[in-house]
């Protein structure tokens, strides 16, 4: 053999082989753990591939089911979360966990399968425009149009997805680019001259924002789910403590503050705590931290923080100004920019009566709910479930009444133990998003709160609690109704209590034992509170039907329309 | 408000599905959007006016479509000095005894004929909207048989005057 070719292929880092082959060679150079998704038709070379490939795939029962663990996964570990599906309908049963992901800011790749390139565009069998469908609700997506381009565009899919702002990437993959053979090759740098995400920010924004804590009597911190992507809750915590300036939560930063902490002043928003609110009305300097003024949250933008010198952290540029002024932007990486704002400053904030006043303000007006002798309180329920879990479980929640008593009564002390749909409210979320939870950390204690409504559209997934003996503990808060619309209805509609009850249902328990899962009905704390230590002891799953008090309702609240300031509901 | 916005994009397929989709998403009304080639052949310029309401919402535009990832840079150039062009073909009725009076009519407009049929005429205009709408007023008694504009094509010019009230957006 001539030496001169022998040089030429070992200098070669290409290998040959198929479109569905090299999927699973760019997951693996990603470092994909598990991969959650249902097999079809348009994907069936790269299930083939997987069945050679060791890789862990978790087969849900359904394709929303495998997004949302999807979901569940990137909440709790900061990773891309991986998803595969096939063409047509298997592609639109995923639309809703991709909407939430994109409106969460959730890393997730998404893999589709499409009708080959030579049939798109004639209504083949289980064909559906999903890329034009995803557009909208995705932070980019992609259809591989040859084999060639399939291992570059792996490789920037789980670069956008996973930095800057995060959010879903989908690639759509026609079978006949998984079929093709090509040159696999993952070295290539990404260059993307349309998307620089900017990471640290502008040094003379921080001093200005400095200048105005050193100014302020009431400054207030909101932090948002940015401090969480960006794993900079202890800068957080430095910085409240250093500068001395009481911290608010989003409903999706929850867990970015230590709940116990005597800054801390609760959730803020339409069901928040009296302090937080009035402190976010009354403050004379606003520093939110990766939070985008959604609507739940300022209620009437008439009203909300009006004298105050708004500064705005966030590392999406179009999120500054969206719904607020704001009068110090920076734009930068949360934990980045908290570093830089303790590098310039490290003199405490002149407010110890601001402090006060809120903190008496937190004293007289907390979060209540009164016992009535007979039913359980769902508020209770939720302490119940903080203490038996020592406050340190991941909660996971569906949306509606149980998901603000989650948010309120479980007290999260540590980042990255809640996972809940916040931007779209995805009933159905809770289940899936726990099994994700727990694959991603099977020692640790995963609780799924669902309202019995929600729990009842992804049921089918305490399959994956049998099949993969997870120690996983779902708490139906059954209220025998959709609980937040019955409340609407109640306040806003006078009692017309459209399509909202559920009186008939299924019976949990045996719906429990026919999926292999222990399952038992509770009407009292005892009774929770035994059945949750049975299950978190012997380390075995539970599906346990609470029956809460039926027409309680979530207080405080700010109705639509109204100001921080006009809370209705609070502590008498 | 009426803005003139331009963007470098990549010339790839779905770019320009992306910012439409985007517009409507957003809840913007788009008057015109023209799209053509550069002198790069994988870079395509695309200018867009639109309606809006404040300047809150043109700075949300301008972020927003920075964010696509396919989109290379984008400007609000409304309130620098731009060359903005728009091109027009008008068919109008036209019989013998008008033809001549018609080719009078659009001189002053530097419009040209393009063609000519037994009943009706193709006219050629290019210019700023109001300088074509002129044209197509003065032109309809006469009868309008067709008509296609390209929509508004711009850029900045060579020299700018110095111009105070050019807000900048906080990307840094």
């Amino acid at each position: 053999m001539n030496t001169e070719m022998v040089v030429e292929e070992e200098k070669q880092t290409v290998k040959m082989m198929n479109g569905a082959e090299m999927v699973l060679q760019a997951l693996e150079e990603e470092k994909v753990e598990v991969l959650f998704g249902y097999p079809g038709g348009a994907v069936l070379p790269i299930y083939d591939a997987l069945y050679k490939k060791n890789l862990r795939h978790i087969l849900t029962r359904h394709e929303q089911g495998a997004i949302h663990a999807a979901q569940g996964y990137a909440r709790v570990t900061g990773k891309v979360g991986v998803v595969l599906a096939t063409s047509g309908p298997g592609a639109t049963n995923l639309i809703t966990g991709i909407a939430d992901a994109m409106i969460d800011s959730l890393p997730l790749v998404i893999l589709t399968g499409q009708v080959a390139t030579t049939v798109i565009g004639t209504d083949a069998f289980q064909e559906a425009d999903v890329l034009g469908i995803t557009m909208p609700i995705t932070k980019h997506n992609y259809q591989v149009r040859s084999v060639e381009e399939l291992p570059g565009i792996i490789k920037e899919a789980f670069h956008i997805a996973r930095s800057g702002r995060p959010g879903p990437v989908l690639i759509d993959i026609p079978k006949d680019v998984s079929n093709a053979i090509g040159t696999f090759s993952y070295d290539k740098e990404v260059h993307l001259p349309g998307y620089q995400p900017k990471m640290t920010p502008n040094i003379l924004q921080v001093r200005r924002l400095n200048e105005a804590i050193a100014n302020a009597k009431k400054p207030v911190i909101l932090a948002g789910a940015g401090v969480l992507f960006a794993k900079g809750h202890n800068e957080l915590l430095q910085m409240a403590e250093t500068l001395n300036i009481p911290v608010t939560n989003t409903l999706l930063g929850l867990g970015s503050f230590p709940a116990d902490h005597p800054l801390f002043l609760g959730m803020a928003g339409m069901h928040g705590t009296y302090a937080a609110n009035m402190a976010l009305y009354e403050c004379d300097l606003l520093i939110n931290i990766g939070a985008r003024f959604d609507d739940r949250l300022t209620g009437n933008l008439n009203h909300f923080a009006k004298n105050a010198v708004v500064s705005h952290i966030d590392i999406d540029p179009a999120e500054i100004g969206k719904n607020v002024k704001t009068h110090i932007p920076i734009v930068a990486d949360a934990k980045k920019a908290l570093e830089a704002i303790l590098e310039e400053c490290q003199t405490p904030a002149k407010c110890e009566g601001w402090i006060e006043e809120l903190g008496a303000k937190k004293e007289s007006y907390p979060l209540w709910y009164e016992k009535d002798g007979e039913t359980l309180k769902p508020q209770r329920l939720l302490e119940i479930i903080h203490e038996v879990t020592k406050g340190e479980a991941i909660v996971t929640t569906d949306v509606g009444q149980h998901q603000m008593w989650a948010a309120q009564y479980y007290k999260f002390k540590n980042p990255h133990r809640w996972v809940t749909s916040g931007g779209l409210g995805t009933m159905g979320f809770g289940l899936p998003s726990a099994i994700g939870a727990q694959i991603a950390e099977p020692d640790s204690t995963v609780v799924a709160v669902v309202g019995d409504a929600g729990f009842q559209m992804t049921l089918q997934e305490l399959s994956m609690i049998q099949e993969l003996s997870l120690p996983l503990i779902v708490v139906i808060v059954n209220n025998l109704a959709l609980g937040m619309v019955r409340q609407w209805q109640e306040e806003f509609y006078e009692k017309r209590y459209s399509e909202s009850l559920l009186p008939v249902q299924p019976d949990f328990v045996k719906l429990a034992e026919a999926y292999g899962i222990k399952g038992a009905v509770a009407v009292s704390e005892e009774e929770v509170e035994t059945h949750l230590r049975t299950a978190l002891e012997t380390k075995t799953a539970l599906l346990l039907d609470v029956r809460v008090t039926p027409d309680e309702k979530v207080y405080p609240m700010i109705a639509p329309g109204k100001g921080l300031h006009e809370m209705i509901g609070v502590k008498p | 408000m009426r803005r003139i916005v331009t963007a470098t994009v990549y010339n790839r397929s779905g770019v320009l599905h992306r910012l439409t989709g985007l517009l409507t998403k957003r809840n913007f009304n788009i008057e015109s959007i023209s799209v053509g080639p550069t002198d790069e052949p994988n870079i395509s310029k695309i200018t867009l006016i639109v309606h809006v309401s404040d300047d809150t919402k043109v700075e949300q535009l301008v972020k927003q479509m920075h964010k696509q990832i396919d989109i290379l840079k984008v400007s609000d150039i409304t309130n620098f000095s731009v060359v903005a062009r728009e091109l027009a073909l008008i068919k109008v009725m036209s019989t013998p005894e008008t033809r001549s009076e018609i080719t009078v009519l659009i001189e002053p407009f530097r419009a040209s004929i393009i063609d000519v049929s037994l009943d009706s005429i193709t006219i050629e205009v290019t210019g700023d909207g109001d300088k074509i709408e002129a044209l197509i007023e003065l032109l309809r008694p006469y009868g309008i048989k067709d008509l296609s504009r390209t929509g508004v094509t711009a850029f900045t010019r060579g020299i700018q005057k110095p111009v105070s009230d050019i807000k900048q957006y906080s990307f840094v």
